[in-house]
């Protein structure tokens, strides 16, 4: 088999006496959505935060297509094609639509070190940054300040960031996360289109939406992944039943 | 669109009104407004500089003066020691203070938030001792520059007029520059960074390379202001360097407005007028200045441009 495109190996981080990601190895091939899924404190964000770089473990390596990153700062792993979304938006509040992604476009399009020229009269910069919002279909709200669009949109313009760059993988934070029910299911629609395109890792409460678009998907649980595989084989996994699923449905018949 | 209207009429009359301000000078007889206005653009292109690094690229340096003295003594000490032309003491002014700001910027930038303005304020205070101890060059009671400097025939700057006009040119200079910069690529980033530094991160732009060399920039350009000033007064002292002269450039571009191109100079004229007249009226005018600021700071958000833009909405 091919070299994978993510390869996580034995990462451990601790904070004070608590292992938040403990002995974590997963595999992401290309072209792969791989979910990762697990219930409240099982580490999913101290995970991702390594993977992007926001975060250093404290042993273990994270790889992209062969090459370590483990210790790179967030923006060189950017560059090597690796975009993520965050789980709470961070997003460029004070700019437009357009500009925020154009900005994305801009990072990996030579140096940013130009004084003179007008930046927004950059044609090439213009036009990825409407491809992208037009990817998620927010064309029509390009000129319009960030912090003057709905939580909803500010999800997709998430995205539409990460695509500008062009990445080689997406780290999506849970990209559903305080969206409606008809805006949700547009963000599945969105992520099925995208999957075509870009391998995918998905951290997402929303199981429906996961069993839906994931290839594979690792359970992680008190920082250890517990299993993984594809929708089918973690659905009847009884590791995952009783310590994820299982437990979800008792606290829903309790509650 | 009335809104920009009513903002731009202003700043518009106010840039005549400082192009045109020699003449009537001239013609009333009245050169005190011209020795005044000439110390008010040259504060204006220092407010200018900082507003740079503060209202575009959110880094709120407190220790800016500290390149007044830095220009102003590059100035005063190559022209105790003979080196009169102005084509060599203006580029060893701007040389150092590039210099000193990559070294306080490299180290200051580590940092964020209340430390980043209190280690800025540190080394400014340091420049000022530093400035202070120089016995051969004044020390405490400061410089006289016996001669202006010397730029052989093409523009004399003991020519009140002409030093005006080349103040006025510099300011001018410098809002085009920081005008061009804050829409290229580079000031985009900076503001980026300014709204929000980890998404900047994830996109992939190291954020202090950016913040070091705009910090460069600003200090380059608050460096010529200092040579500048050296000049009008003939004179360069330790307190230029002081805290306050930081906290007054602060005011000024918070007072005209933070991150505009023209509110550093509107900042400037107003406070350095309100200055001017009540210390006039009464020797506890900073009783009045105080409190006045402080409205204006606290109920015209955005400053004096932010007050005109709402003026024209509503």
């Amino acid at each position: 088999m091919a070299e994978p495109l993510l390869r996580v190996e034995k990462l451990v981080r601790r904070f004070g006496g608590i292992v938040a990601t403990d002995n974590v190895s997963l595999d992401v091939a290309a072209g792969e959505l791989h979910a990762i899924i697990g219930p409240n404190g099982a580490g999913k964000t101290t995970l991702i935060s390594q993977l992007t770089g926001h975060l250093e473990p404290h042993s273990g390596s994270v790889s992209l297509a062969g090459r370590d990153i483990t210790y790179l700062p967030a923006y060189r792993r950017c560059a090597l094609g690796l975009a993520r979304s965050f789980q709470i938006t961070s997003l460029l509040l004070d700019f437009t639509a357009a500009d925020n992604v154009a900005l994305a476009a801009q990072a990996h399009a030579g140096t940013s070190f130009r004084f003179f020229a007008d930046a927004r009269k950059e044609r090439s910069l213009r036009d990825a940054a409407h491809a992208a919002l037009d990817r998620v279909g927010l064309a029509h709200r390009a000129d319009v300040l960030v912090s003057k669009l709905s939580h909803g949109e500010r999800r997709q313009i998430e995205l539409a960031v990460a695509l500008a760059s062009k990445p080689k993988l997406l780290l999506l934070d849970e990209p559903m996360a305080g969206l409606g029910v008809t805006e949700s299911q547009g963000m599945v629609k969105l992520l099925q289109e995208l999957r075509k395109e870009v391998s995918i890792v998905l951290v997402e409460h929303d199981m429906p939406a996961v069993f839906a678009l994931a290839d594979r998907i690792s359970v992680l649980v008190y920082g250890r992944v517990i299993a993984s595989g594809d929708p089918a084989a973690i659905r009847a996994n009884e590791d995952v039943k009783r310590a994820y699923l299982g437990d979800q449905h008792v606290v829903t018949h309790h509650g | 669109m009335k809104a920009l209207t009513v903002s731009k009429a202003v700043t518009a009359l106010m840039l005549a009104g400082l192009v045109l301000l020699p003449l009537y000078s001239q013609m009333s007889g009245n050169i005190f407004i011209l020795t005044l206005f000439t110390r008010i653009i040259i504060l204006a292109l220092a407010a200018a500089s900082l507003n740079l690094i503060m209202g575009f690229g959110g880094m709120m340096s407190f220790g800016h003066a500290a390149y007044l003295g830095i220009g102003g003594y590059a100035v005063g000490m190559l022209a105790q020691e003979g080196v009169g032309s102005g084509f060599i003491q203006f580029p060893v002014a701007l040389a150092a203070s590039a210099l000193y700001a990559l070294v306080i910027g490299a180290l200051s930038l580590r940092t964020r938030g209340v430390y980043f303005i209190m280690i800025t304020l540190a080394f400014a205070q340091m420049a000022y001792y530093v400035a202070s101890g120089l016995a051969r060059y004044g020390g405490d009671d400061g410089l006289t520059v016996y001669k202006r400097s010397d730029f052989s025939g093409l523009i004399d700057l003991s020519n009140r007029t002409q030093f005006y006009y080349l103040c006025l040119a510099c300011l001018f200079g410098v809002i085009f520059l920081i005008w061009r910069i804050v829409n290229s690529r580079f000031g985009l980033v900076v503001q980026g960074l300014r709204s929000n530094e980890q998404r900047m991160q994830a996109i992939g732009f190291p954020a202090k390379r950016y913040q070091l060399v705009c910090f460069v920039i600003s200090g380059t350009m608050c460096g010529l202001a200092g040579a500048l000033l050296a000049n009008n007064t003939d004179f360069v002292s330790p307190a230029v360097m002081y805290w306050t002269r930081s906290g007054d450039l602060m005011v000024m571009v918070i007072l005209g407005g933070m991150g505009t191109l023209f509110g550093p100079i509107m900042g400037a004229v107003v406070f350095l007028l309100l200055e001017e007249f009540l210390s006039q009226i009464t020797e506890y005018w900073a009783l009045i200045m105080g409190p006045l600021l402080l409205l204006i700071v606290l109920f015209g958000r955005g400053g004096i441009m932010g007050m005109l833009g709402r003026a024209g909405r509503g």
